[in-house]
């Protein structure tokens, strides 16, 4: 088990290597990051001031190594705009994106997981078939066109729901819904194709043998472990909506993470659109850690194999 | 024994007329019902769109709404944004560049995922470990912010959205690839052909590729809707195709300060456009996956 979670550590220490790597190629690649994101018509004298500022006027490989330093120790450089900390800015954003995140985690179950099992358990009926368009539809209705439409319908046309911003339940309902759209429909698949793996093994046609009602069979035996790869699922997605709600947050104004980095875009404010990026990297990869180490803990199997 | 109907046996030995309707069965008709249409319609923009989409239509207000609401013109049949051009004009370019990007930057990914996949899957070593590596770091940044922060740096162009997206969307198929080429190296045919003196690249280019263009097909079919739309996120976002070219991501964008006003048609028709289109790839997805390797039918 040591020996499992120091490899898988140093596996994960390698990504956020290659991962800072990475980004710190594409932003010299590209371009001056200060020319890109100065004023036009900024003096000569102050972009070399600035350059020297930040250090980008040493050697590569120093610049990298004071990169990385940076981000070990959470020094992710200050935001133009704010005059603050891009760390600071990041984590006083995270509970706004967790909120949300969560909501749409929390919709897309209610939606996800009974339609799929409703589908896998009554195979190749009318419920599998409306199955069947959900998931379709989830996964071609972009969830930005859906949170627009959703406006269209529940604010400016029926106005029983805010249009943006931050407050009660109320303003949570439409941008939980479009988040969670995709990840509903995903649910619902994986559900499906997990309750039917499950209910073709050995352990269910026994409890069936035994005599046990079909509703017991489902509830107590077969979704129970059907649900296992579902929320492993969810939890990687929870991860990811809390970083990658960009366009949602911004069509419904929600103060979170994905807004912070449509601002950096938009107000070329190179810190912090570098800083967001990083930290949703590091964010992910600690969390795929854990989620690892976690499996390797419960099942041995995962362990002793890989 | 198997014993052959007469009818099978006619047909084995070919007395049966051509079949001239068969030919159709078992296509995928309602994706491609969809998709010709569109495809023809961006191939012939120049020739079938109304109006200069860059430009007011001349005489027109801005804003005005489709032909069959009050205020509507017939001239311009879906109405105008807030330049006064013409939405059908703009609608038609936007499936252009819609469907560019989204086959351009599949098959720019699919390239990169497959070539990386495949050295990676029958060289092993330290190219394999290098390759995965940067596979997983690339795989840990969500698509979409990693997308978001290329453009940002390379600036808006519609050929840079495209190697952006390429360059975003290569690691799942040097994921798959790498798998299927592994258990590719332990078949006897290309032991055999390693046996017989054939070089790695003559392996390669003989015995392995060939053997997983199926997968990446059906990765290309399932990558394509997903192409489509993160184009239309970055064009919603400023950062991808950039104005004044019609894209239907950005046209969602500039009518969402009317929405609030009821102008729905400024949104909803561009979204709706590229509902239809990934409605029908990921139909003809569906349908390749099936016909093209059944064991991939749960993927």
């Amino acid at each position: 088990m040591i020996r499992f979670i120091i490899r898988r550590t140093l596996y994960a220490l390698i990504t956020l290597f290659i991962l800072s790597l990475t980004i710190f190629t594409v932003v010299r690649l590209t371009g001056d990051p200060v020319s890109l994101m100065a004023e036009p018509g900024a003096r000569a004298e102050d972009l070399d001031r600035v350059r020297a500022e930040w250090g980008l006027d040493r050697p590569y490989p120093v610049q990298f190594l004071s990169f990385l330093k940076n981000i070990a120790t959470g020094e992710l450089g200050k935001s133009f705009n704010y005059e603050m900390p891009v760390s600071t800015l990041y984590f006083q954003r995270l509970p706004n994106s967790l909120e949300l995140a969560a909501a749409a985690t929390l919709l897309s179950f209610l939606i996800g997981i009974p339609a799929g099992l409703i589908s896998g358990v009554r195979v190749n009926t009318g419920w599998d078939n409306f199955g069947k368009v959900v998931a379709l539809l989830g996964l071609s209705v972009p969830g930005f066109w859906l949170g627009l439409v959703l406006i269209l319908v529940f604010s400016v046309w029926l106005e029983w729901l805010p249009t943006s911003g931050k407050g009660d339940w109320r303003h949570l309902v439409m941008p939980a819904l479009a988040l969670g759209w995709y990840f509903a429909a995903s649910l619902l698949r994986l559900t499906r194709s997990s309750m039917l793996e499950v209910l073709r093994s050995e352990y269910i046609k026994l409890a069936r043998l035994k005599g046990l009602p079909g509703y017991v069979v489902i509830a107590m035996h077969a979704f129970k472990n059907a649900l296992i790869p579902v929320l492993t699922l969810a939890g990687l997605n929870l991860v990811v909506m809390i970083n990658a709600a960009v366009i949602i947050e911004v069509i419904f104004a929600w103060p979170g993470i994905g807004r912070l980095l449509y601002e950096g875009i938009f107000q070329r404010d190179f810190p912090l659109v570098q800083g967001v990026v990083i930290l949703a990297g590091c964010m992910i990869v600690l969390i795929n850690l854990a989620i690892d180490i976690l499996y390797a803990y419960i099942d041995p199997r995962i362990r002793l194999t890989r | 024994m198997v014993s052959l109907s007469p009818q099978t046996s006619a047909a084995a030995i070919g007395h049966r007329p051509i079949d001239w309707l068969g030919q159709f069965r078992g296509l995928p008709l309602l994706p491609l019902a969809i998709l010709v249409p569109f495809v023809l319609v961006a191939a012939f923009a120049d020739y079938i769109a109304p109006y200069d989409p860059t430009e007011p239509v001349a005489g027109m207000k801005i804003f005005t709404p489709p032909a069959w609401m009050q205020g509507g013109d017939i001239r311009v049949l879906l109405g105008t944004d807030f330049q006064g051009r013409d939405i059908v004009s703009r609608l038609i370019f936007g499936a252009r560049v819609s469907l560019i990007v989204g086959v351009t930057g599949t098959v720019v990914a699919g390239g990169i995922g497959t070539l990386l996949g495949v050295l990676a899957g029958y060289l092993g070593g330290w190219v394999d470990q290098v390759v995965m590596r940067v596979t997983d770091a690339w795989l840990a940044l969500p698509a979409l912010v990693f997308a978001i922060f290329l453009a940002t740096m390379l600036g808006p162009s519609m050929w840079n959205i495209v190697i952006i997206l390429g360059a975003v969307y290569w690691t799942r198929y040097a994921r798959v690839i790498r798998g299927e080429v592994l258990s590719l190296r332990e078949r006897e045919f290309v032991k055999l052909a390693e046996i017989a003196g054939a070089s790695s690249a003559r392996v390669i280019r003989r015995h392995i590729v060939p053997n997983v263009l199926n997968t990446a097909m059906v990765l290309a079919s399932l990558t394509i809707g997903v192409v489509i739309i993160a184009e239309a996120s970055l064009s919603f976002l400023g950062v991808g195709v950039p104005p004044p070219q019609p894209a239907w991501g950005s046209m969602l964008a500039e009518g969402r300060s009317t929405l609030m006003v009821g102008m729905w048609w400024l949104t909803i028709l561009p979204g709706f456009c590229i509902m239809l289109v990934v409605l029908a790839t990921q139909l003809l997805g569906d349908w390749l996956r099936i016909r093209l390797d059944p064991q991939l039918r749960n993927l």
